[in-house]
């Protein structure tokens, strides 16, 4: 079976698949603080899968921004409401 | 209304996964996206404007416009923030309730992001400088620059940050970018060339015209970089308080 | 059999988007909390850069920095560029501003709710709709 042997495809689908986890754990947690921090996991499984498909540029924005940024604004909107959410 | 939405969201993937049928092979050298004008910009871009990260080049050059305008967004972006949460009237200073992790403030916290924080700045400062020959540029660098000083505000306090750097301070600069990029972009205007054709700035460096767009390229990633680092301060101070300005994290 | 299975492997990184795809609208429709249906947002934004990164990638190329282009003399490149040998940097270059203005447009969908936090007291999606009706 050939399957894209020019990348490594084991560690491809093995980030995916956490990238996958990740989303729904963030989505499914019931504490808003939880749930940015796990938010922020998930831009870093992104940084690593681009820097993997070669887009060096945009796995070092995502880094700075997504895992850096970005979960500090969700966190401090979750320190502002109420931290446990219905669903 | 849950199961509405599984239906939308399946809807959606059947007809994704029938549209990728149509794309082309997995990382085809031949395929549509990777012909027509990304060649030219691989095959030209070092010649035209010895940058050797394309990105760069054509983030900055090629495509300055639409980056210009992006910016924009950006100083936008942070305005309405700051119109939606802001509070023009101050809370008195015994009505604030401090919260509880504020109490004991951290001696080893505040020592670390006062060694933490100008590293942090000159890596940004490098991150901009370097952005013509490795990964980087305006945009990462701005965002380093901004999180060293969120890092400061969440060590110490946001009102230790505002003391040191005025609201006013903060918005004037994030404009200041925006201005610089297109200052830039205007002054080839007026030596003769076209808006944000950095080429026409030889004339004034005294360098050849490739050199020039190199130059100028940097010019306007100092601007971005102004923008995006203010920017993140203000989207910080303001989320981070509620837009009382008084308490951050 | 097998031939399915590649069909099914081969396009990996399709499956992966439109997983992430689906995962992103329907937290947007169905979530009832506000900060959720933002991240099924932020979540919905990142699967579409997945997608533009995937189809700049090209087989047997390099990362789109030319290796050593520092110290040659400004202007003049000795050897040709084979544009084959270097990922596609434009949908880099998109991706890579929409992901800054992203963050911008996070901040203010984070504002908004905070500001109907501030004004209804809760995020909660049905409890804001009977404050209304209220």
């Amino acid at each position: 079976m050939e399957v894209n042997s020019w990348v490594l495809w084991q560690f491809d689908v093995l980030i995916l698949l956490m990238v996958v986890v990740c989303a729904v754990v963030a989505l499914q947690l019931k504490d808003l603080v939880s749930s940015a921090i796990t938010f922020g996991a998930y831009s870093f499984f992104m940084c690593i899968l681009w820097t993997e498909m070669l887009a060096v540029d945009v796995a070092f924005t995502e880094a700075a921004v997504g895992a850096g940024v970005s979960t500090i604004l969700f966190l401090g909107t979750a320190l502002h409401v109420k931290r446990r959410a219905k669903d | 209304m849950k199961i509405i939405a599984l239906l939308v969201s399946v809807a959606l993937g059947v007809i994704l996964l029938v549209a990728t049928n149509d794309l082309p092979e997995w990382g085809d050298p031949q395929s549509p996206a990777s012909t027509h004008l990304s060649r030219y910009y691989i095959e030209n871009s070092m010649e035209q404007t010895s940058v050797p990260n394309f990105v760069t080049a054509v983030l900055a050059d090629y495509r300055g416009y639409d980056t210009m305008f992006e910016t924009a967004v950006i100083f936008c972006a942070g305005i309405t923030v700051l119109t939606i949460l802001r509070r023009s009237h101050r809370r008195k200073k015994k009505d604030v309730q401090p919260r509880p992790c504020r109490e004991g403030q951290d001696i080893i916290l505040k020592s670390a992001a006062r060694l933490i924080a100008p590293m942090m700045q000159l890596f940004a400062l490098y991150v901009l400088a370097h952005g013509h020959h490795s990964p980087g540029g305006g945009f990462q660098g701005g965002v380093i620059s901004g999180a060293s000083f969120i890092l400061l505000s969440i060590a110490y306090d946001l009102e230790m940050l505002l003391s040191r750097l005025k609201e006013r301070t903060i918005m004037f600069f994030s404009g200041l970018g925006v201005l610089i990029y297109a200052g830039i972009g205007a002054i080839c205007l007026l030596l003769g060339g076209n808006f944000l054709n950095y080429s026409s700035w030889s004339k004034i460096l005294q360098v050849s015209e490739v050199e020039a767009r190199s130059h100028g390229m940097l010019g306007i990633e100092i601007g971005v970089f102004i923008t995006v680092t203010f920017i993140m301060i203000s989207l910080y101070a303001d989320l981070a308080s509620g837009g009382e300005m008084d308490e951050g994290l | 059999m097998a031939n399915f299975l590649e069909a099914v492997l081969g396009q990996y990184n399709n499956w992966a988007f439109i997983i992430l795809l689906m995962i992103g609208i329907y937290a947007m429709i169905a979530k009832n909390n506000l900060l959720k249906k933002v991240i099924g947002m932020a979540i919905f934004q990142s699967a579409i850069i997945l997608f533009y990164v995937s189809v700049s990638l090209k087989k047997g190329a390099t990362i789109p920095i030319i290796a050593h282009g520092h110290g040659h003399d400004h202007g003049a490149v000795a050897h040709a560029i084979d544009a084959a040998s270097y990922a596609n940097p434009l949908p880099h270059v998109l991706m890579l501003t929409a992901i800054v203005v992203g963050v911008a447009t996070l901040g203010v969908a984070l504002a908004i709710v905070q500001k109907v936090n501030r004004v209804y007291g809760t995020i909660e999606e049905d409890e804001i709709l009977e404050k209304i009706k209220e």
